[in-house]
């Protein structure tokens, strides 16, 4: 039982929903290429999945959003810190920090499907550029977070930069960085289905595409249904790891109350 | 009897001797050999604080430190030292003329107001701000810098709430690289000493405020340093556990006796814990007067409601009212 409702209660709804939708549909005969019932879409689902195509699709864009995640927050990490550490770092390249922040990645898209082709290449780099920037300001940010106090005990015990850096900005950036790579992991597969809209062979984004041609809404709403599940499973992972990573952090998890209690001297 | 329930008989410790018992301390118990030759040179200090001993428990004959600080020399020593500020409104004097030394295993509050430049000047002796003119010396070499014979606790406890209490108390000694092993036993011990006892492998967010400052303490402890600087380590603390930290703090220095500078503007914290007090007053940050006191030792909070005890705030709460320095 939650604390705030009845889980049960919660399923049925979704239930209530789904039937409400099935029943509108039917008694006010809407068209199947404005809205299809959930049962053609759960036909449309099982067809899909039975035949492969939608297993072997979801597993093209599964790992062009992975690697384009990997490779692009991996970017993002080194260069954070590069900028977060010098300051003339940050001096030359902040006209080009500035320059492509503000503009809207997914504009580059067409260009990045021109330069890298149709296949894998162009959707891993489009998935990466835009899983970029969360991770970079980010961790910018979490690097210079240190608290003073503590950057003050460290250097009281003769600390060099490098163990400041490794025992406490890093650690201490955690936060920061969990939190950048939760935006970034779903900015990955944002890039990745735009890169596919723009010219690819297979892949969710293609298959969505050649079902809206063909008229066949009830099947572009299985491929929806499997890209939030696919969107909810990424960001559950991350999540996982960061409650491993961050066990230590007041937003990720409370202090026992009745520590706190009997220690209260 | 005497030996074993007079801890604070430690004092005057040879240079020689000293390293030996840092180590023979922290083992625990390994204290005779010393307090044998210093029993005799006891017996002329506790003549003065006889009133004060009345209230204390059987060990009233403690030495009045101050007494027995040209014996063992100086551990710190500040000469001429001064430290201004570039602002835009020109130079601000921080402090100016302080002139001190310290003994080794002496207990020295520096007391006074905001602003007047005692935690710059706690500060510059952890080699965390470099003075303007003069100098500071630690065991005769200039304070110039970090040093790793320094052990510092601050207002706030400062640990890292990715270590655990054992991992925050081991800091120092990854930082120096001083072993791991070889400080898990020492650091155990501390944590002992400090009723810390079985909150090894708790993050320092499970523990309360009091007992976050008391690890702070025993990672300022663990390197074994020559001095220990604490700048108003219970300033966040509520009054009451307060009182028990400074109980807690004697009783961890009666048992380590390392050299304290502690920083404070709690003018009965002052005087309950310290052998001197330094009292500063601001514009430019000064020292006013060193008042010595000749309270025994182990002082009980009682202490605080005995003619003493009062005689001392008194006097040393006079240096304020008289001189204006708190009107601002």
């Amino acid at each position: 039982m939650s604390r705030f409702g009845n889980p049960y209660l919660r399923i049925v709804l979704l239930f209530a929903v789904i039937g409400i939708w099935e029943a509108a549909v039917r008694l006010f005969a809407v068209p199947v290429y404005i809205l299809p019932r959930p049962s053609a879409i759960a036909y449309a689902f099982y067809n899909g999945v039975s035949s492969l195509v939608y297993v072997q699709n979801l597993w093209i864009t599964l790992l062009e959003t992975l690697l384009g995640f990997i490779v692009g927050t991996a970017l993002a990490f080194v260069l954070g810190i590069a900028v977060a550490l010098s300051r003339r770092t940050e001096y030359y390249l902040y006209p080009f920090i500035i320059m492509f922040q503000s503009l809207p990645k997914v504009a580059l898209a067409p260009l990045i499907v021109v330069w890298f082709g149709l296949g894998l290449t162009s959707k891993v780099v489009n998935a990466a550029l835009i899983a970029f920037f969360p991770l970079m300001v980010n961790t910018i940010a979490g690097l210079r977070s240190a608290d003073e106090d503590r950057v003050n005990l460290m250097r009281s015990l003769d600390a060099s930069e490098a163990q400041i850096f490794w025992m406490l900005r890093l650690p201490g950036a955690l936060p920061f960085i969990m939190a950048g790579l939760e935006v970034a992991m779903i900015f990955a597969l944002i890039g990745a289905i735009v890169a596919e809209f723009v010219g690819a062979q297979s892949g969710l984004g293609t298959l969505i595409e050649s079902l809206n041609f063909s008229a066949d809404v009830a099947g572009v709403f299985s491929i929806l249904f499997i890209l939030s599940m696919l969107g909810l499973l990424l960001n559950q992972a991350i999540l996982q790891a960061r409650r491993r990573v961050l066990f230590w952090d007041p937003s990720t998890k409370a202090a026992p109350e009745e520590i706190r209690r009997e220690s209260a001297l | 009897m005497r030996a074993d329930d007079c801890p604070t008989l430690t004092f005057l410790t040879k240079p020689v001797l000293r390293a030996t018992r840092e180590i023979a301390a922290l083992l625990i118990g390994l204290t005779l050999p010393r307090t044998a030759t210093r029993v005799g040179e006891n017996d002329n200090e506790s003549a003065g604080s006889e009133v004060e001993a009345m209230t204390m428990t059987g060990r009233a004959a403690a030495p009045a430190p101050t007494a027995t600080q040209s014996r063992s020399g100086p551990i710190i020593a500040v000469e001429r030292l001064g430290k201004s500020y570039a602002t835009g409104g020109g130079p601000v004097v921080a402090l100016t003329d302080i002139d001190f030394t310290v003994a080794d295993g002496e207990f020295v509050a520096l007391l006074g107001p905001s602003g007047c430049g005692k935690s710059t000047l706690l500060k510059i002796l952890a080699g965390l701000l470099p003075a303007s003119s003069g100098e500071a010396l630690l065991r005769g070499s200039p304070i110039i810098g970090p040093r790793r014979d320094i052990g510092v606790v601050f207002q706030s406890p400062v640990l890292f709430p990715w270590r655990t209490v054992l991992g925050n108390v081991l800091l120092p000694a990854d930082v120096q690289r001083l072993g791991r092993r070889a400080h898990e036993k020492v650091a155990l011990d501390l944590l002992s000493i400090v009723g810390l006892e079985g909150f090894e492998h708790r993050y320092p967010w499970e523990l309360s405020g009091g007992m976050q400052q008391r690890v702070a303490i025993v990672r300022a402890l663990i390197h074994d340093p020559a001095m220990l600087l604490m700048d108003e380590p219970f300033g966040a603390l509520d009054a009451m556990t307060r009182e028990q930290m400074n109980l807690e703090l004697q009783r961890i220095w009666l048992e380590r006796r390392k050299t304290v500078v502690f920083v404070t503007h709690s003018i009965p914290e002052a005087v309950f814990l310290a052998d001197r007090v330094f009292v500063m007053t601001p514009r430019p940050g000064r020292i006013a007067d060193i008042v010595a006191v000749d309270i025994p030792r182990p002082r009980t909070l009682e202490v605080m409601n005995t003619p003493g005890f009062g005689r001392h705030v008194s006097q040393i709460r006079g240096h304020f009212s008289a001189k204006g320095a708190l009107d601002s």
